[in-house]
């Protein structure tokens, strides 16, 4: 693998930057593999890489559908937290948060990871009691979160208007100040260089269409538009078109697939310092280093596998913007996009074995998939090597919901759903 | 913004409705002879079909009654729409 450095910029200067090589290779798939994920983002390639990193597993491939970080991964709003409340989730999403702190220099490449801080806005006394529970529950974990009142919130980020004019106005904030934002594209390209350096085959524009499983039930080959690949250990980490894969084994899963809504604006100079999430009024903002404002909306309220959503979410989210930042009332959006989240019904993701034997499930992260990338494919890739999961990701189980286990995240209002 | 045919009340615009998830799921006549893997299925497990989605919609700032739609979920295009009670339409769609 060609390292990227300082010094090597500098070499490559001198030769006019011509001896730039491809970042990873693309290769025919192979007749078999020992182990094939099926889904080229983030949560995909990492697996892959934590795969053949840490567990010896060369001899694997990844295979997305369309093109790298062509889904979920390019198209969400790069936030990054794990001030969630329950137990189990500050273990899985912390564990992210501290493989994204090292991130850049194990993959030898930039992801960006900038630990701005992420402010929840309270708007409703019940908001306050919310994030007040949150901020203890998370330092009892410890998860840093600390309360801030209105001016100590427009401190941490000026253009915010705490007025008491407002319809709902701002009565505090929860800070975690470890959260922050991440390159999307970053992610994905990193993670799938350093895998493809370890041996890792990454087939793009190869969708599955089919999963054989031999008489014992066990799978034992994946149909792909180039051809069978038999493989004993399939690892699906397809977002929301995770039910029609795992239907191609015949698993259900307790999953529904939302559009969600994201937007950026024309390019600014820095006026924006940190994140700021409101889930009452549901907007979620951020400046990109590009300059863009980068805006999340809140999803549809049908399942839908389009891509687009509906231009009254949107709007919605954007009358909040402008009265939580006057200063943006004149800006001009530039671009307006959809992507297909699997929503569980607890709102937590399900990181396990299936009933399938060789087949495992990384799925239903519903809206805040992005912030758990490392941890995912981490505890993906241990799952699938040791057919068995991580502590981690123990209780992320597709049982839970017959067990009553439920880790409800969506009672907690962690976030907006 | 979807347009929506109420079978009471005819098309109007999505934001007099609210989504009422997955139809057809009948609730079980006797809950106590269910054991665990059928409550999970009844609770939790859903179709989520890339393709003709059958699924409960309702007219709540309208007549504010249940009924059911026949969906594309590739398209959003609303197929028909039939009253609650009835049986799901046999039609064929793209990925149906």
């Amino acid at each position: 693998m060609q390292k990227f450095s300082a010094f090597e910029l500098f070499k490559q200067g001198l030769n006019g930057q011509a001896g730039w090589k491809p970042q990873w290779r693309s290769p025919e798939p192979k007749a078999a593999y020992d182990a094939v994920i099926i889904g080229g983002g983030g949560h995909g390639l990492g697996a892959a890489y934590y795969l053949a990193k840490q567990h010896g597993m060369r001899n694997i491939a990844v295979l997305e559908k369309g093109w790298l970080g062509g889904g979920n991964t390019g198209r969400n709003t790069t936030i990054i937290r794990s001030n969630y409340l329950f137990d189990e989730s500050a273990g899985l999403y912390d564990h992210s948060v501290k493989l994204w702190e090292g991130l850049s220099q194990e993959l030898n490449y930039n992801v960006m990871f900038s630990q701005r801080g992420v402010m929840m806005l309270a708007h409703t006394v019940h908001d306050v009691q919310v994030f007040k529970r949150h901020v203890h529950a998370n330092r009892a974990n410890g998860v840093d979160n600390e309360w801030l009142s209105p001016e100590e919130a427009k401190a941490y980020c000026p253009p915010l208007n705490i007025s008491d004019n407002m319809r709902y106005p701002v009565l505090g904030a929860a800070l975690q100040r470890r959260g922050g934002t991440a390159r999307h594209d970053a992610v994905a390209w990193g993670y799938a260089r350093a895998a493809d350096d370890l041996g890792v085959d990454i087939i793009e524009n190869c969708e599955v269409t089919g999963i054989r499983r031999n008489a014992a039930g066990a799978v034992e080959a994946v149909e792909t538009t180039k051809g069978l690949i038999r493989t004993p250990k399939i690892g699906v980490s397809a977002a929301g078109h995770t039910s029609v894969v795992l239907g191609m084994a015949g698993v259900r899963l307790p999953l529904e697939s939302y559009p969600l809504q994201a937007l950026v604006s024309e390019p600014i100079k820095p006026v924006f310092p940190c994140v700021v999430m409101s889930n009452t009024i549901h907007a979620y903002i951020s400046q990109s280093d590009k300059g863009e404002l980068v805006i999340g909306a809140g999803t549809d309220i049908y399942t839908s596998y389009t891509q687009r959503g509906g231009l009254h979410i949107s709007q919605h989210t954007l009358e909040a913007i402008c009265e939580l930042f006057p200063a943006f009332r004149r800006m001009r959006m530039l671009r307006n996009w959809g992507g297909i989240v699997d929503v569980t019904p607890d709102r937590s993701p399900i990181v396990a074995k299936t009933p399938v034997p060789g087949l495992y499930v990384n799925c239903g992260w519903g809206t805040g998939g992005f912030k758990a990338t490392p941890g995912a494919a981490h505890t993906l890739a241990w799952t699938i090597a040791k057919d068995e999961p991580h502590p981690i990701n123990a209780p992320f189980t597709i049982e839970r919901f017959r067990d009553g286990h439920l880790i409800d995240e969506a009672a907690a209002a962690a976030v907006a759903h | 913004m979807l347009l929506i045919t109420c079978p009471y009340c005819g098309p109007r615009p999505e934001l007099e409705f609210v989504h009422g998830g997955e139809a057809h799921i009948a609730r079980p006549t006797q809950p106590e002879a269910l054991n665990a893997e059928e409550w999970t299925e009844y609770l939790y497990m859903r179709a989520n079909p890339k393709g003709l989605h059958a699924e409960r919609w309702r007219h709540l700032h309208g007549c504010a009654r249940f009924f059911n739609a026949l969906r594309d979920t590739t398209t959003d295009q609303f197929v028909v729409t039939y009253k609650s009670g009835e049986a799901r339409p046999d039609l064929k769609g793209p990925a149906a």
